[in-house]
């Protein structure tokens, strides 16, 4: 007999996708070569807004091993733009948020005018890459240098418009209220005004985006590859534009080197080079180059806020009141979804009964802003979490004390926030303890008062260590939906087929892990494929830490669809009632009788169609089943934040010593996955935090152009740290998941502000801003010292 | 455009030859003439790492080198790692400490780490740090990567790396 197999949900499993990985052997688009493949460079603005009069294809045309060069203006009337408004606002979301969204559509190839450094005009193909550049250099554009928007703030009053339908800049409008805002001000005995800034920086992966796309003239059929996150939602926009049926495109992504929301949109190089493999019956390659993706790959962040915050003498908030500004860039590829997230998570783990959100979201002259990692969460992270130590600092409290006083108690669990999700449904925190996750945090840093009593010591040695909290929730596993098909064909392994989107998350594995338990068999039998759209008729993605929950999901439920014809087969077969049977170790058996069972790939063949098959009546051939996971909303994770650091004050260089993070993220599938996730997140928080920036000049010039100035965390940069797991689960699904992914980011950049600031309380200077920079810690030392001479 | 050189040299043991223009990138060579596309270009600007790759017993940025300079080297890339099936135990340590999640670093880290762990007899916590910070990963926090080089040094050198906390 067989075993029933132990449960793989929680455990650790060794990754599958590792060993192709390391021996150099997986496949991304950047390793594809196909028969007669020709290569595209793009040919990007070098202005941040012009009008374009005429661009010069001539000598491009004559360059040696020159397919085609095109330009704007030969497109116009051939592909249509990508449209401004195609991310869904339900009902729900409308009333809550009174939103007035007029996204631009984002024309793939501008002839008109250029609105962003980095902003496509023409394009080249050619027999190599070498030979693509060569001639790119010989395109010949005649602008007209129009005066730049350079950034959200002087958006609304510039005369200049960065698209002419839009007055003031201004693309989105939204307006979020819970209770009485206004008379909760002016009641409050203490009010508190700051001016916050989160800068832009961006996902960053290491491998930039590409696309390969080969025709078949045969089928009128066409195969795009591309390195993104939403082979779906490629696959739509593709069709659409080329106006082919959805089934004759087939969007695949390969492996992905890392995406962080970067990928997680259509970008005009995917329906291009789409395009162009058809247009010229031939393959066609397009690889970004890191120049390339830092001037045109999605940035984020870049958000201003300005808050008021009304509060007693105990510290205790009443109420919130945060405007600000999304500093969008030229388009909005997801429309208004991160400014709502923004709304969405100001209030964070507190009790505040009083809130009310203004935002404005922008365009600019810049390069085109899109979520990464965090979507929206850790620019109010940053707002929410500067508030409460400096109410601390006003009260003489400690910002743990603060925090403490605020949060949401595990018995007010679930809790109404008072303002709709971006699925339109009311959020209600489903379950956690967060004044847990700040004490277990605390004492991870070997305890509060141990700390103060340390840092007391050393300040009398003239060293400044410091302390920063940072605490969130984030709204996880967010829908529309997520598809899945699951098959056992006569093989008897399980086929696992889902429209998630991996790009390092390990789905591979984990999702077997899943399928697994759904059908008690060993992990080797299920066999998982993902982000390939001939798989799964529809699918979503994987964004917004959302695959965990929406895919298992989907993997639940058309596995169910299975399994109730593999009962009804078997129970035909052995002769035995459907109740009485169970699935076993990759069998379905009598209950309590091992002699009496039948494999799955028994199973399989007794539910082929034909002349032996031995279904029940009523019962149709095959074993495959798809469903449409669709959540009934989010999950909630949280996490709480601390970490010590030390401030150098000869060169203002700040030194982590040790970063905790609580994190819950309800039941874990893989907690070896789930604490890379978590980890990975924080360090690029912490860069974010210190180091990485998309700084632009006053002409919309971007000033950081390669990783020559756009610093990324080193080896050397990453302090120690412990991320401590809870597993509180979700009462949303029947596994207890929550997402997780984007989380890890969210607080680095405020724990690292707070710390600072707690390390610097004797200066009495708030940082206010992102990225802390030494030379602004060795300006407050300098006023410090000025002030006491 | 200059005519194309002949390159002839030998990788993983196997003596190659391709034609290169004198401007191609030794990365390019590599992945696009000679179909080893284990190695990842992530800059192309010396920075990220991604395409490092052991050259004459020195780890070298291959996008920073001209194929025709390869002429007659011998070179090593990820794709000489495992045995067969068997992996380099440098590679069974990064599955083992989660050194990687996408992946695409690590063919350059792995080369760097055993261009780092082989050159020396003896490496602290602290030299792991600076010599693994020669390449940039996007996606672990480096804990992972670390580790696992950590362990590997002690494999190579038989002795227990010095870590950041030890006294003395």
């Amino acid at each position: 007999m067989v075993d029933t197999m132990p449960s793989y949900i929680g455990r650790s499993v060794v990754r599958r996708e590792d060993n192709r990985l390391l021996k150099g052997a997986g496949t991304f688009v950047g390793d594809m070569k196909l028969e007669g493949m020709v290569h595209v460079a793009i040919v990007r603005s070098q202005q941040a807004h012009a009008r374009i009069n005429s661009v010069d294809l001539e000598a491009a045309r004559n360059a040696d091993g020159v397919v085609l060069a095109l330009a704007g203006a030969e497109l116009k009337d051939v592909l249509p733009p990508i449209s401004g408004m195609q991310v869904a606002a339900p009902k729900g979301w409308r009333d809550g948020m009174d939103p007035h969204i007029e996204i631009p559509d984002q024309t793939l190839v501008p002839y008109d005018k250029l609105r962003y450094v980095g902003e496509p005009y023409a394009l080249v193909v050619a027999g190599d890459r070498y030979m693509a550049e060569d001639a790119a250099e010989l395109i010949e554009g005649d602008f007209e240098p129009l005066p730049p928007v350079a950034n959200a703030e002087v958006a609304l009053d510039a005369e200049a418009l960065v698209h002419d339908h839009l007055p003031g800049n201004i693309a989105a409008t939204l307006h979020a209220k819970k209770g009485d805002g206004e008379a909760a001000l002016a009641t409050a005995p203490h009010r508190l005004k700051r001016r916050y800034f989160h800068h832009r920086y961006a996902a960053m992966p290491m491998e930039c985006r590409g696309v390969v796309a080969e025709y078949d003239s045969r089928t009128d059929s066409i195969t795009v590859w591309s390195s993104t996150q939403v082979v779906h939602w490629v696959r739509r926009e593709v069709a659409n534009a080329l106006g082919m049926p959805e089934d004759r495109v087939r969007v695949v992504a390969p492996d992905v080197g890392g995406g962080f929301g970067g990928k997680g949109h259509v970008y005009p190089e995917d329906i291009l080079i789409a395009y162009l493999a058809k247009r010229l019956g031939r393959p066609v390659k397009w690889l970004e180059d890191r120049h390339e993706h830092l001037l045109n790959a999605a940035h984020s962040r870049d958000n201003l806020f300005d808050i008021e915050v009304g509060y007693d003498d105990d510290g205790r908030i009443s109420v919130v009141k945060n405007y600000f500004l999304v500093d969008s860039g030229a388009y909005s590829p997801v429309g208004a979804a991160i400014a709502g997230n923004s709304i969405a998570h100001f209030m964070g783990p507190y009790d505040i009964p009083h809130y009310e959100a203004d935002c404005k979201v922008m365009m600019t002259n810049r390069t085109p802003n899109a979520p990464y990692r965090g979507a929206g969460r850790p620019e109010v992270a940053f707002a929410m979490e500067r508030s409460i130590d400096l109410i601390a600092n006003e009260l003489g409290l400690d910002p743990a004390e603060v925090r403490f006083r605020n949060m949401i108690q595990p018995e007010q669990m679930p809790y109404a926030v008072g303002l709709p999700y971006r699925d339109g449904v009311m959020i209600e925190y489903d379950s956690g303890d967060y004044p847990e996750a700040l004490r277990k945090a605390l004492d991870g840093i070997g305890g509060l008062d141990a700390f103060r009593a340390r840092q007391k010591e050393a300040l009398a040695d003239g060293r400044y260590l410091g302390l920063g909290l940072g605490c969130y929730v984030e709204g996880t596993g967010i829908g529309p939906f997520e598809g899945a098909t699951v098959k056992i064909d006569s093989s008897g392994k399980v086929m696992v087929a889902t429209g998630a989107c991996p790009q390092g998350q390990g789905h591979e594995t984990a999702f077997a892990q899943v399928a697994a338990d759904i059908w008690n068999v060993d992990i080797d039998d299920v066999v998982v494929t993902l982000a390939d759209t001939s798989h799964v008729t529809m699918g979503y993605g994987t964004i917004a830490s959302r695959s965990a929950v929406t895919a298992s999901g989907a993997i639940k439920d058309s596995s169910d669809k299975v399994k109730e014809k593999v009962f009804a087969i078997a129970a035909n077969v052995l002769e035995a009632s459907e109740s009485d049977l169970e699935l076993r170790g990759g069998s379905v058996g009598v209950i309590g009788v091992p002699e009496m069972s039948m494999t799955l790939k028994e199973v399989a063949r007794a539910a082929l169609p034909g002349w032996i098959h031995q279904r029940p009546e009523g019962i149709e051939a095959g074993l495959e089943g798809t469903a449409y996971y669709e959540p009934p909303t989010v999950t909630w994770a949280y996490a709480a934040n601390a970490a010590i650091l030390e401030i150098d004050a000869q060169t203002g260089v700040v030194k982590i010593e040790n970063y905790v993070e609580v994190h819950d993220a309800g039941t874990l599938i893989n907690p070896g996955i789930a604490d890379g996730q978590v980890k990975g997140g924080l360090v690029q928080g912490i860069g974010g935090g210190l180091f990485e920036e998309l700084s632009y000049d006053e002409h919309g010039q971007l000033m950081t152009g390669s990783f020559m100035d756009y610093l990324l965390p080193t080896a050397s940069d990453v302090p120690p740290i412990n991320v401590i797991h809870t597993e509180t689960p979700s009462p949303r699904n029947s596994f207890g998941f929550k997402g997780l992914g984007e989380g890890g980011a969210i607080a680095p950049p405020v724990v690292i502000a707070n710390a600072v600031c707690d390390a610097l309380k004797s200066f009495g200077a708030e940082i206010n801003s992102t990225p802390v920079r030494a030379e602004q810690i060795l300006n407050i030392l300098d006023a410090g010292v000025a002030a006491a001479e | 455009m200059k005519a194309p050189r002949s390159v002839s040299l030998t990788v993983n043991g196997d003596a190659l030859s391709g034609d290169a223009s004198p401007r191609m990138l030794f990365s390019d060579f590599l992945r696009d003439v000679l179909g080893k596309t284990g190695t990842h270009v992530g800059c192309e600007h010396g920075v990220c790492g991604a395409c490092t790759v052991i050259v004459d017993g020195v780890a070298v940025r291959s996008c920073l080198m001209f194929a025709v300079q390869a002429e007659g080297a011998d070179v090593k890339t990820v794709e000489g790692l495992a045995d067969g099936d068997e992996l380099h135990p440098l590679q069974k340590l990064f599955s083992e400490h989660r050194a990687l999640q996408c992946g695409y670093c690590t063919p350059g880290m792995l080369m760097i780490a055993i261009d780092l762990v082989n050159s020396s007899d003896s490496l602290s916590e602290q030299d792991i740090k600076v010599g693994m910070s020669a390449a940039l990963c996007r996606c672990t926090g480096y804990e992972g990567i670390i580790k696992a080089v950590a362990a590997y040094a002690e494999q190579v050198h038989g002795k227990p790396i010095k870590r950041e906390n030890d006294n003395g």
